[in-house]
């Protein structure tokens, strides 16, 4: 690829992804999801169920605040890649979509300019936990560098599971259906060790936790939080997120051109 | 070398639809081209086929010398589209989405910004620019959505049903702006289904039903194909006899009804005045007269058998249509 067909491409990533941005905060109900409903959930877990450190083989945390944000920013990006999901097809409901089609541009950038929105609501999730939970009494062991990975792993899981919904919207073109599967979000996170370490869940809860890519995502969030930077915490998250977007993007691409087929 | 050529153009969808069978097309460069049919007959179908939207399942289309299959991205740059339903993001203002227009056909920064202003005072909206296309009434949506495709300078422009739901003023300053786009060397292919529309702004007009074409030529060629014009007179000062006989040198005289005189002009409109003149020499005069031309809507009725939906509304009253 040529430079000037680079900087053309990343001009159009670019205020796609400025357009996507200005449209969740434009419109609330994009934007609850992604911090509202977790940051409301984080305080009813933290406040209910504090006395759950206590159990032996949990973890060691100073308090279950510490435990818990990887969970709710967890929460956090997957709602934001459902909130993506339902904004991409309210652009193919309306046709804003053709517009884009219409035009001289690759059509994977229409997918990474809204990819790259969801990656900075993400840094802006990651942020917003990290905030309050310092402002709560959390310790990240990891200090500044720490908490940088961790607010690059929210932005590359936001991506992750944007490309999942863009994947869904390409494939439905329908706002309602993108919106159906936002309970799908909290059954997927109950059985990973999102809320509670893995090692304490039951069967079959645990084996599912096991093989359930969020469990490595989490790990990869939380331990920075409560044991510092690692390469193996690094190594988790990556690999977590990786899994994610490697289906997204597969079917993202497969939607597209059944899209595109199809008209 | 024409702006728009299909060869046989067809699409069909699963099951078996086929929404286009078939169309054979030239659209000269310069020239307004009204693709007129109901509902259904094909007509969104085949420019989204022109605009790169849908691949054909048949046949061969060139826009602007590109061919839309095989060169898809040499037709976008060569075309401004304006589609059905006005496809605007209502949170964004007007000024944004000019902008983000500009972008997506590379222009640089600083001429995308002139060139979005240029377009928003061309098409009056430079008062709105910066409040969200949510607030804007219908016919704004319809001149931002005109002015952005005209933000490339396109060679071709596809308008699809442009005027469908607006007022009359609105439709007006439509029609206004494309005549003048026109003027200035843009070809526009324009699909409508308003006769009025296709009457008044297309040089040439396909009529398309069914998915094939039923009719094509200049509106006066297609009306002159389903009969010639007729004058509808009253007549005092004498006998209706008499009054026959010198409307007789015109033409032939059509059966009276209600005191009316009907006389088929052989030679045109143009033998008004002098049919005036006549009866005036014969000592009788015209107390009322009207001219009645085959409307499109006429040859619809000659090539498909029926009427052609909405054609005896005036776009006014299909507005006021729930």
């Amino acid at each position: 690829m040529s430079g000037v067909r680079l900087a053309s491409n990343a001009r159009v990533i670019a205020i796609l992804g400025r357009r996507s941005v200005r449209q969740a905060f434009r419109r609330p109900q994009f934007l609850a999801p992604i911090l509202l409903f977790p940051t409301l959930f984080l305080a009813i877990n933290t406040g209910g169920a504090g006395r759950a450190t206590q159990i032996p083989s949990f973890p060691p945390v100073h308090g279950f605040l510490d435990f818990q944000l990887a969970g709710a920013m967890l929460q956090s990006t997957m709602l934001a890649g459902v909130s993506g999901s339902i904004a991409l097809a309210m652009d193919i409901e309306i046709g804003f979509i053709d517009r884009l089609f219409a035009a001289p541009i690759p059509r994977w950038t229409i997918v990474v300019g809204r990819l790259t929105a969801t990656a900075t609501l993400g840094v802006l999730s990651g942020a917003w936990f990290l905030t309050i939970g310092l402002v709560f009494g959390a310790h990240i062991e990891g200090g500044v560098a720490g908490a940088l990975v961790i607010v690059l792993l929210v932005a590359l899981n936001a991506a992750a599971f944007g490309a999942l919904g863009a994947a869904l919207a390409l494939k439905s073109g329908s706002p309602s259906v993108a919106q159906g599967i936002f309970p799908l979000v909290f059954v997927i996170l109950f059985l990973s060790s999102a809320y509670f370490p893995r090692n304490l869940l039951l069967e079959p809860a645990k084996t599912i936790a096991d093989w359930n890519p969020m469990s490595l995502i989490a790990e990869g969030l939380r331990d920075p939080v409560i044991y510092g930077l690692s390469w193996s915490a690094l190594g988790k998250g990556l690999g977590g997120i990786a899994i994610v977007m490697a289906i997204g993007a597969a079917w993202s691409a497969s939607a597209m051109r059944r899209r595109l087929r199809t008209g | 070398m024409p702006a728009i050529e299909t060869h046989a153009l067809s699409r069909r969808f699963e099951g078996g639809i086929v929404a286009v069978a078939g169309i054979d097309l030239e659209v000269a460069d310069g020239e307004i081209y009204a693709f007129l049919g109901p509902n259904g007959a094909g007509k969104t179908t085949t420019v989204r086929m022109l605009t790169t939207l849908l691949k054909p399942t048949g046949g061969t289309a060139l826009v602007a010398g590109a061919d839309v299959a095989k060169d898809p991205s040499a037709v976008r740059r060569a075309i401004g589209v304006a589609l059905q339903e006005a496809a605007l993001d209502p949170l964004m203002t007007g000024r944004e989405l000019m902008v983000l227009q500009s972008t997506l056909h590379a222009l640089p920064r600083e001429e995308g910004e002139r060139r979005s202003s240029a377009l928003l005072e061309r098409v009056g909206l430079t008062q709105a620019a910066d409040r969200r296309i949510g607030t804007y009434s219908g016919g704004m949506r319809r001149r931002l959505d005109l002015a952005t495709a005209l933000v490339h300078d396109p060679k071709v422009l596809f308008l699809d049903e442009p005027t469908t739901g607006l007022d009359p003023v609105s439709r007006r300053a439509i029609w206004e702006e494309v005549e003048k786009l026109n003027r200035e060397g843009t070809t526009v292919f324009l699909t409508t289904q308003y006769l009025e529309e296709a009457d008044q702004l297309a040089d040439r007009v396909g009529i398309i039903d069914n998915g094939s074409m039923a009719a094509e030529g200049t509106p006066r060629e297609l009306k002159a194909q389903v009969g010639r014009p007729h004058l509808e007179l009253v007549v005092a000062g004498g006998p209706a006899e008499r009054a026959r006989e010198v409307l007789g040198r015109f033409g032939e005289s059509l059966p009276a009804r209600d005191g009316l005189l009907m006389v088929s002009l052989e030679g045109g409109a143009g033998q008004v005045a002098a049919i005036v003149r006549a009866l005036d020499d014969s000592g009788l005069t015209v107390e009322s007269l009207k001219l009645v031309e085959p409307t499109l809507d006429d040859v619809f009725v000659e090539k498909t058998g029926r009427h052609l939906e909405g054609a005896e509304q005036k776009p006014a009253e299909a507005d006021a249509a729930p």
